[in-house]
């Protein structure tokens, strides 16, 4: 059943070799296997910088007339926190794990296209590179340098030329439009692999929904990341040649920038949600013990997802007056969203339904997810009611329901991904008991964080403001909100001493530790290079189960 | 889909056919690209006629006839030059090859030509007014594909001229082929939105 012998065992060409080969290995690697992990933790450690940037945020939020960083820091913290969780780290980890995962799920040998992968993940590396650069370089080489200040959707006339002369607003762009172009290319190399390189008898029917997720998931990024790019062009035409797009002062407009950006933008947490869903998809069913309820309108609702979040870009923009109609147009938009995604909760719990669960650390963060999930959703409906987006538009309740969805929903279906991938990518068990002290400690700091966060906007705090007066009342709630902080952090540790514990002395995790269904378990853990050395049939939605179960194969009722 | 399974699987060693790889990718390109063009597209109508000084559209702009007339027509030489490799015939290719260079690089030239004649006729430059803004910025974006088009093409056909070429690269030369009549599709786009509706 497992293809153990491998003919060239992974990495053993390694063996007595000189650590820069191994460096050089990794660096001149197209396979996607090695690419997902450079990915993936090329994401890690850039969420532990925009996790410290977070940090400075809440030390310095947490009294009132504190003065812990000064207001141009603050300016910039935000700045490179937002930039950094969106485009350096939500992108790459999902890709790293699209990366990894797809193609063994698939029954592929490789991506479609290997070295475009390379290309893709290094051009994206430069521009996280080049980001942080800023620090150094922001000001043009003379004085100290500065890291952007224009906030990650860095609305215009800020951007202008005269209102952040130096680099810094340069680094910005050109950062972020590299990592556009990573983006496109690899989302490019992912549909390819999904249409072309299925194994036998993998119809689309039958593929895991992780990897329809991805395919939606990657359809959107040639969509929204497009007028990104445009909208990056323009501004450093802008900037450096003197054209007028946004200078209101020559007729350009503002208010154009906030709808390019937000084009890209709304579908954009789509983009970064979806896998999380994909994740759950795969990791509900298999704890529960059950195959997941309702196949085709997981797949309906996620097609669905993917083309009404192209249409609710500007609710983002409500608090600028879009008239009558507009604002009816985006106020249904949104909510129509919240059918889609209300199916597919109902859908995982119609899987957990009657099954025999088990909480194992990846279940464990699934069930966190379902609930915070619920609650940003509803949030978000809330929000998206034009009047009340009037009232709290920009204010401390926005921040904490999209930090609700992007925390509370994708961040803890990240962590789940890794205590049930990690396995397969190491060869070796996470440490269940590190696990279970990173779930409780993530989960009671992210509800005093998160939770408490929206009374704050409530009560009239806007976002960005880098301090306020005793007397607004906000103190006690932001010096709650700082501490759960702290204690993410420490959950945070202890995920990252698990991870590194563990790769040494791990229980070994053989190919299939979860007694799950998806192709990927079917290949020795961590898989040879060449993945299988026999190319897989598959027959059924559950290949492995039709492996194991001979009797009683899911092709029976399918 | 149960009563199919069988057939599927007793049927998938012969019948397991999936899309063409080159084909996909080319049109995922596409597809991105198309919305980069789009947003330059949605800002040219967006600042039509709201320059706060001239020169205007319909005083500077003429007309592209002989670069537009080039380039479509490069669509089909390119098609030709695909047919004739697919055939075997690399010699035929080469020349059909050439004549796309040709016709690509006088649409480039026209270009060239419209653009000094703007520059130093009538003073319009990038900075000058959100026509210029606009405009230079949207059919340069599109001059940019076809240079890149080009400098692709031009490498085809120096393999041609040395006798490299053969019908096993039909293929690739095809979906380069997509690429070029892509790029000829956003041209109609852009000289509808330029030189028609917004003269």
């Amino acid at each position: 059943m497992t293809e153990t012998t491998a003919v060239l065992p992974y990495g053993d060409h390694s063996h007595g070799k000189l650590w820069l080969d191994t460096v050089a290995s990794w660096i001149t690697t197209v396979d996607h296997k090695r690419i997902g992990l450079l990915y993936i933790g090329y994401a890690l450690v850039f969420l532990v910088i925009g996790g410290i940037e977070a940090l400075v945020m809440r030390v310095q939020l947490s009294m009132p007339n504190n003065h812990f960083v000064t207001p141009a820091v603050f300016n910039r913290m935000f700045t490179m926190h937002g930039t950094t969780m969106v485009f350096f780290v939500g992108m790459p980890i999902l890709f790293g794990f699209g990366n990894y995962l797809v193609p063994l799920m698939i029954g592929a040998r490789d991506m479609a296209f290997p070295r475009l992968n390379a290309f893709s993940f290094w051009i994206s590396a430069f521009g996280g590179l080049l980001l942080y650069f800023s620090f150094v370089g922001g000001d043009g080489l003379y004085g100290a340098g500065t890291a952007p200040d224009v906030g990650w959707f860095a609305y215009a006339p800020l951007t202008a030329r005269i209102f952040s002369p130096g680099h810094s607003t340069d680094y910005w762009i050109l950062g972020v439009f590299l990592s556009g172009i990573g983006s496109v290319g690899t989302a490019l190399n992912l549909v390819v692999t999904i249409l072309s390189l299925r194994c036998k008898g993998m119809t689309l029917g039958r593929m895991p929904l992780l990897a329809w997720i991805y395919l939606v998931t990657s359809w959107m990024v040639f969509i929204a990341i497009g007028p990104l790019t445009a909208a990056q062009i323009m501004l450093l035409l802008d900037r450096s040649l003197g054209s007028h797009f946004f200078d209101a002062q020559a007729g350009g407009s503002a208010v154009l920038w906030m709808h390019f950006f937000w084009i890209f933008g709304h579908p954009e947490v789509y983009i970064l949600v979806l896998p999380a869903f994909g994740f759950a998809n795969e990791i509900i069913p298999v704890f529960s013990r059950k195959a997941i309820f309702g196949y085709p309108a997981m797949v309906a609702a996620t097609v669905g997802i993917g083309f009404i979040s192209m249409g609710v870009w500007a609710h983002h923009m409500f608090t600028v007056g879009l008239g009558p109609a507009g604002n009816i147009f985006f106020v249904f938009a949104t909510m129509i969203v919240s059918v889609p995604t209300g199916i597919k909760i109902f859908n995982w719990l119609a899987t957990l339904w009657g099954g025999k669960i088990h909480f194992a650390s990846p279940m464990l963060f699934s069930i966190g997810f379902l609930f915070q999930f619920l609650i940003a959703g509803l949030t978000g409906i809330m929000l998206s009611v034009a009047p009340f987006d009037w009232q709290l538009g920009n204010s401390y309740f926005v921040v904490a329901h999209f930090h609700y969805v992007l925390v509370g929903a994708i961040l803890f279906m990240i962590f789940a991904a890794f205590y049930y991938w990690y396995p397969k990518m190491t060869g070796r068990m996470l440490s269940e008991t590190l696990a279970k002290w990173h779930f409780w400690l993530f989960l009671i700091g992210f509800h005093l964080t998160f939770d408490l966060m929206h009374v704050p906007g409530v009560l009239g705090m806007p976002r960005r403001v880098y301090t306020y007066e005793a007397d607004r009342n906000w103190g006690s709630w932001n010096m709650a909100v700082s501490i759960g902080a702290i204690i993410q952090t420490a959950g945070v540790l202890c995920f990252v001493w698990n991870m590194i514990r563990s790769y040494r002395k791990g229980k070994l995790a053989g190919a299939d530790p979860w007694d799950a269904w998806t192709l990927e378990w079917k290949t020795s853990s961590p898989p040879p290079h060449y993945n299988f050395a026999e190319e897989p049939v598959v027959e059924s939605r559950r290949p492995l189960w039709d492996l194991k179960h001979p009797n009683e194969t899911d092709t029976e009722y399918e | 889909m149960s009563e199919s399974i069988n057939t599927i699987a007793a049927d998938a060693e012969e019948l397991w056919q999936l899309p063409d790889k080159g084909q996909v990718g080319m049109a995922c390109l596409i597809v991105a690209e198309t919305a980069i063009f789009a947003i330059f597209v949605v800002a040219y109508i967006f600042y039509l006629g709201k320059s706060l000084s001239g020169p205007t559209p319909a005083e500077v702009l003429k007309l592209p006839i002989v670069g537009t007339v080039c380039l479509l027509s490069s669509s089909l030489t390119v098609h030709f030059a695909v047919a004739a490799l697919e055939k075997g015939k690399a010699r035929l290719s080469t020349l059909w090859l050439a004549a796309t260079v040709m016709l690509g690089a006088i649409f480039l030239g026209g270009t060239a030509m419209e653009w000094h004649e703007l520059i130093y006729r009538y003073g319009l430059t990038i900075q000058t007014n959100l026509f210029g803004t606009t405009f230079y910025s949207l059919v340069g974006l599109h001059a940019t594909h076809v240079l890149a088009g080009l400098l692709m093409l031009t490498l085809v056909l120096i393999f041609g001229i040395k006798g490299k070429l053969n019908s096993s690269h039909a293929h690739r030369l095809d979906m380069l082929s997509y690429y070029w009549h892509f790029v000829d599709a956003v041209w109609v786009v852009v000289f509808i939105v330029v030189y028609v509706v917004g003269i």
